[in-house]
C-alpha cells in the first residue's frame, strides 16, 4: 500500500458574488494525521473542502500536496493526486452490489467484466483492509455503518491516500461510529492514510483526532493539537459570543399524571410494503417527554405517519385521552394534538404559500371564539401571523414571502409557532433540530421543554441521541419496526441504547 | 387430420400465436427496459413502432430486401429516441409528456409518409421451420418460427448478461439508480440516457418492422393495436429484467392468440371477448403490481413514475 500524503491549503478565499463564503483560510494536514474540521452549519466547512477537492475554483489560494504546489481544477485532478472524498449522502448505487460498485467506479473498468478475476482481486484487496463488508449483496441491503465503511474502502480501492470524511457518523449508532473511527485512526497511525473529518461532535473529535481547525462565518477562528484544547475552548471558537438560550429545568411529572397518548397493538406496512411496524404498547403521560431513539429507516417515520393519519393502519388503535384518534382536523383541534414532523418544509408546509398563510393553517377558518367562519379574513390572518412571527423570532422578508424562501431554521420556527400556540395537550415531534445551528437548536429544545413543563405530553423521535438524553423523561429504542427497549432517563446508558439500536 | 388432435389444437394454436404475436412485444419491451433502466420512461414507443413499421415496409418495397427494411426501421427509431432524449435533456422537461407528444408525432408522420405504400406488397421476413420433424400440420404451423423471434430471444439473454457483466450495462444501471452517484463518478446522466433512449427506440422500431414485414405482414394505419404502450406495462411487470420481459411478452402474446385460436376450433360465441384478453391482462397486472402504501421493488431509483 502506498503511503499517506500530506495536504495543505494556503489562503483559500471563495466569494459567491458579494458573499464571502471563505475568507483567507489556511489548513495544514501532515501525512498520516487525523485532522478535524469543526464549525456550525454555514461556517464554510463544505466550501473549504470543495475548493480543496476541485469542485469549486477558489477566488484565491493554493494547494500543496506533499509540500509541492498542486493545481487542482476539478475532482479528477484531485483524484490524480490521491485526494478523495466521502460524502455525507452516500454515493454508492443502491441496487448494485458492493463488488459492482467498486469495479464500476474504477477509471479503467474493463468493457467486459471477468467476475472471477475481479472477485479474486477484490478478495486480495479486502485482506489488506481492517473492514469486513459483504461485497455480494446489493448496497441497499447493507446497514448504514457498512455503507460508510464501503465508501471509505472504495476511496482506498481507487488509490486515494488523503480522504475527506463529511460528518461520517451522522447515520451511525454510537458503537458503529466508535468502531469505524477507531479503524480509521488505526490506518492513519499506520501511515497508510491521511484523513480530514468534518464534524460537529466534540466527543468524536476529542477522542479520535490529532489536530483540529475551527471555522466560523468563513474564517479560521482557531485550531491546534487536540491534546492542548478542551471542549469549552473549541465551543467558544465555534459559536463565538452569541447568546444561547438555556433549557428550563425539568419540573417533576406529577405521579398521578394521566396518559394522553395510548398506542395499542398498532400495525402498519412500511414504504417498501415488505416490512411492517408493530408497536405493542406505548403510553405518554401529561407533563413528560418520551423519546424514541433509533437509526433512521427502522420504522420511526412510519410510526409517526400512522399516528398523524398519513399512513393506513392495519390494526390496533391510537387513543388520545379517551377518544380513539383518527387524525381528522376536527379531532386534532378538539383534543389539542399538534405535530412537528421532520423536514417541515416538505411535511408541514405548503412551500409556495406565504409565511402568514402557513402560520394560519390551524386557525384560518375560525373566528376569535373558535367557531367556524364563512368568510376568511386576510387581515385577521396577517394580524395573527405578525404576532406569532414576533413571538417566535421568525426572520422573514415579509408576511407574504413564500415560506420556501426562508432558511431551514426559520421554517422550523414558523412551524413551531403554529403548532405550539394555544393549548397543546399532545405534541408529536420528529428530528426537530436536524440541520440547524447551535442557537436555533438550543431555542427549539427550550420551547419543547417549556411545552412539557406546561403539561403537554410529548412524543419525541430523534436520530440524535444527545438530544434525547437532554430532553426525555423516558427513552424507547425502535429497531426493525418495534420498540425493543425502554429505560428511564436516570438509568440511560449510551452504549446499552446503542446496542439495542443496532438490533442486538 | 384436424379432428385427430381435437381440442389440442387450442394450446397449439396459442403457442404458435404466442410466438407470432409476442415478437413485437419482445422488442418493444427490451427497448423500453434499456431506456427505463437508465432512469427515463419513453411513452413515445407506440409512435416509434408505427413509424418503424412504415419505414421498414417502404424500404422493403423499394429495395426488395426485408432486412434492409428492418435496418431502416432501426435508423428511424434511433432518430425518434435521440429526439426524445434531446428534449428531455433540458431542465424541467417531463419525459412522460414528451413521450406522449412523440407518440402522436410518430403516428402522424407514419400515416403521412405511408399513404403510397398501402397498396404495394413488400417481401416478407423469412421464417425458420422448426416443426419439420412432425407430420401434423398444426405442429408445423405452430413451430414455423420467424427469424426475429429467435433474434429477440437471443437479445433478451444477451441484455440480461450485459446488465451484469459489461461496463456499459453497469453504467446504465448506475445512471438509472442514482444520478448523483453517476455524477460523482464523472458520468453524464443525460448523455447515457440519450443513447439508452436511442437504443430502446431502435429496438421498438424493429418490433414495428416485424408487424409490417411478417405478421400481419402489410402496412396500414391500424397496424398497431397498442403494443408500444402495453410494453411499458409489461416492463414494470417484468421488474426491468430482460429475461422477465421475454417471458412476459410470451404471456401477452399467448393472451393475444387466445381469441383467434378459439375461433379456429369453432367457438362462435363470445370469442370477441377473448380478443380483449391482452388489454384485460394489462389492467390486471397494473392493478396487481400497484399499491398505495409501498414502492415497487427493483424499480430504477431515478424513474419519474416511481420517485
Amino acid at each position: 500500500m502506498s503511503d499517506a500524503v500530506a495536504v495543505e491549503a494556503v489562503g483559500m478565499t471563495m466569494r459567491f458574488g458579494a458573499f464571502t463564503a471563505l475568507d483567507d483560510v489556511s489548513i495544514k494536514v501532515p501525512a498520516g494525521s487525523f485532522h478535524a474540521l469543526l464549525g456550525e452549519n454555514g461556517a464554510g466547512k463544505s466550501t473549504l473542502v470543495k475548493c480543496m477537492m476541485g469542485f469549486y475554483t477558489p477566488t484565491s489560494g493554493q494547494m500543496l500536496v506533499d509540500s509541492k504546489e498542486a493545481v487542482i481544477r476539478n475532482p479528477k485532478d484531485a483524484a490524480g493526486f490521491g485526494l478523495g472524498m466521502v460524502y455525507q449522502h452516500f454515493t454508492l448505487v443502491p441496487s448494485l452490489t458492493g463488488a459492482e460498485n467498486l469495479v464500476i467506479s474504477r477509471e479503467d473498468a474493463p468493457r467486459v467484466i471477468d467476475w472471477r478475476k475481479e472477485r479474486k482481486a477484490l478478495a486480495a484487496f479486502m485482506e489488506t483492509m481492517p473492514f469486513k463488508i459483504p461485497l455480494d449483496q446489493p448496497v441497499s441491503a447493507l446497514a448504514a455503518g457498512e455503507k460508510q465503511k464501503l465508501e471509505i474502502v472504495k476511496q482506498l480501492y481507487l488509490g486515494r491516500r488523503f480522504i475527506v470524511l463529511d460528518e461520517p457518523t451522522s447515520v451511525l449508532t454510537p458503537n458503529e461510529a466508535e468502531e469505524m473511527l477507531g479503524l480509521v485512526r488505526g490506518m492513519t497511525r499506520a501511515g497508510a492514510l491521511t484523513v480530514l473529518m468534518i464534524s460537529h461532535k466534540f466527543h468524536e473529535v476529542t477522542s479520535f483526532c490529532d489536530d483540529v481547525t475551527v471555522l466560523r462565518k468563513g474564517r479560521r477562528t482557531g485550531g491546534g493539537r487536540i491534546a492542548d484544547l478542551d471542549r469549552k475552548q473549541m465551543a467558544a471558537m465555534m459559536i463565538g459570543d452569541q447568546p444561547i438560550v438555556a433549557l428550563d429545568s425539568r419540573s417533576e411529572t406529577p405521579a398521578d399524571a394521566t396518559p394522553v397518548l395510548t398506542v395499542k397493538q398498532l400495525k402498519a406496512k412500511d414504504r417498501t410494503g415488505l416490512k411492517s411496524i408493530a408497536i405493542d404498547g406505548l403510553e405518554v403521560r401529561a407533563g413528560e417527554i418520551v423519546g424514541i431513539a433509533g437509526i433512521s429507516g427502522n420504522g420511526q417515520k412510519e410510526f409517526l405517519e400512522t399516528i398523524a393519519g398519513q399512513r393506513a393502519r392495519e390494526g390496533g388503535a391510537v387513543v388520545v385521552k379517551d377518544t380513539v384518534y383518527d387524525a381528522s382536523r376536527a379531532q386534532s383541534r378538539a383534543l389539542n394534538v399538534r405535530f412537528i414532523p421532520e423536514e417541515p418544509l416538505r411535511n408541514a408546509c405548503a412551500p409556495r404559500m406565504t409565511v402568514a398563510e402557513n402560520i394560519a393553517f390551524r386557525t384560518f377558518d375560525l373566528n376569535a371564539d373558535g367557531k367556524p367562519v364563512a368568510w376568511i379574513s386576510a387581515r385577521a390572518i396577517r394580524a395573527y401571523a405578525t404576532r406569532l412571527i414576533e413571538q417566535f423570532k421568525v426572520k422573514t422578508a415579509s408576511l407574504s414571502s413564500p415560506i420556501q424562501s426562508l432558511s431551514g431554521g426559520n421554517v422550523q420556527r414558523a412551524v413551531l409557532a403554529r403548532e405550539l400556540t394555544g393549548q397543546v395537550d399532545l405534541l408529536v415531534v420528529s428530528n426537530p433540530c436536524f440541520g440547524l445551528d447551535f442557537a436555533a437548536v438550543a431555542e427549539i429544545r427550550a420551547r419543547i421543554m417549556k411545552a412539557r413543563n406546561g403539561g403537554a405530553a410529548v412524543l419525541l423521535m430523534s436520530e440524535d441521541l444527545d438530544e434525547l438524553l437532554e430532553l426525555s423523561d423516558r427513552i424507547f429504542v425502535m429497531s426493525d419496526g418495534a420498540l425493543v427497549y425502554e429505560t428511564p432517563i436516570a438509568q440511560a446508558d449510551v452504549h446499552v441504547i446503542g446496542e439495542h439500536m443496532a438490533g442486538h | 387430420m384436424e379432428n385427430d388432435i381435437g381440442l389440442w389444437g387450442v394450446p397449439l394454436a396459442v403457442l404458435g400465436g404466442a410466438i407470432r404475436v409476442s415478437t413485437p412485444f419482445i422488442f418493444v419491451s427490451l427497448g423500453e427496459a434499456i431506456t427505463e433502466r437508465s432512469g427515463r420512461i419513453n411513452l413515445g414507443l407506440e409512435g416509434t413502432l408505427v413509424f418503424g413499421a412504415m419505414a421498414a415496409y417502404a424500404v422493403a418495397v423499394e429495395t426488395g430486401s426485408p432486412w434492409l427494411g428492418v435496418l431502416a426501421a432501426m435508423v428511424a427509431g434511433s432518430g425518434f429516441g435521440l429526439l426524445h432524449g434531446w428534449i428531455c435533456s433540458f431542465p424541467r422537461v417531463n419525459d412522460i409528456a414528451v413521450g406522449i407528444a412523440l407518440m402522436l408525432f410518430g403516428m402522424g408522420l407514419a400515416f403521412f409518409f405511408g399513404k403510397p405504400y398501402i397498396q404495394p406488397s413488400a417481401p416478407n421476413l423469412p421464417a425458420i421451420p422448426l416443426g419439420d420433424w412432425s407430420s401434423i400440420p398444426q405442429v408445423r404451423a405452430a413451430l414455423n418460427v420467424n427469424a426475429l423471434f429467435v433474434i429477440g430471444a437471443a437479445l433478451a439473454l444477451f441484455l440480461w448478461w450485459a446488465f451484469k457483466n459489461t461496463k456499459l450495462g453497469l453504467i446504465v444501471r448506475v445512471v438509472g439508480d442514482s444520478a448523483d452517484s453517476a455524477r460523482a463518478m464523472g458520468l453524464s446522466p443525460t448523455t447515457v440516457r440519450l443513447f439508452a433512449t436511442a437504443a430502446g427506440s431502435a429496438l421498438a422500431a424493429v418490433g414495428g418492422a416485424y408487424l409490417s414485414l411478417y405478421y400481419p405482414g402489410s402496412w396500414n394505419e391500424r397496424i398497431s393495436s397498442g403494443q408500444g404502450l402495453m410494453a411499458v406495462a409489461l416492463v414494470i411487470f417484468a421488474r426491468w429484467n430482460p429475461l422477465g420481459c421475454f417471458a412476459a411478452a410470451l404471456l401477452f402474446g399467448g393472451a393475444g392468440a387466445l381469441g383467434p385460436a378459439l375461433q379456429s376450433v369453432g367457438v362462435t360465441q363470445g370469442y370477441y371477448l377473448f380478443y380483449a384478453a391482452p388489454y384485460i391482462l394489462t389492467l390486471v397486472i397494473m392493478i396487481a403490481t400497484s399499491s398505495p402504501g409501498r414502492q415497487l421493488a427493483g424499480a430504477p431509483g431515478e424513474l419519474s413514475i416511481t420517485k
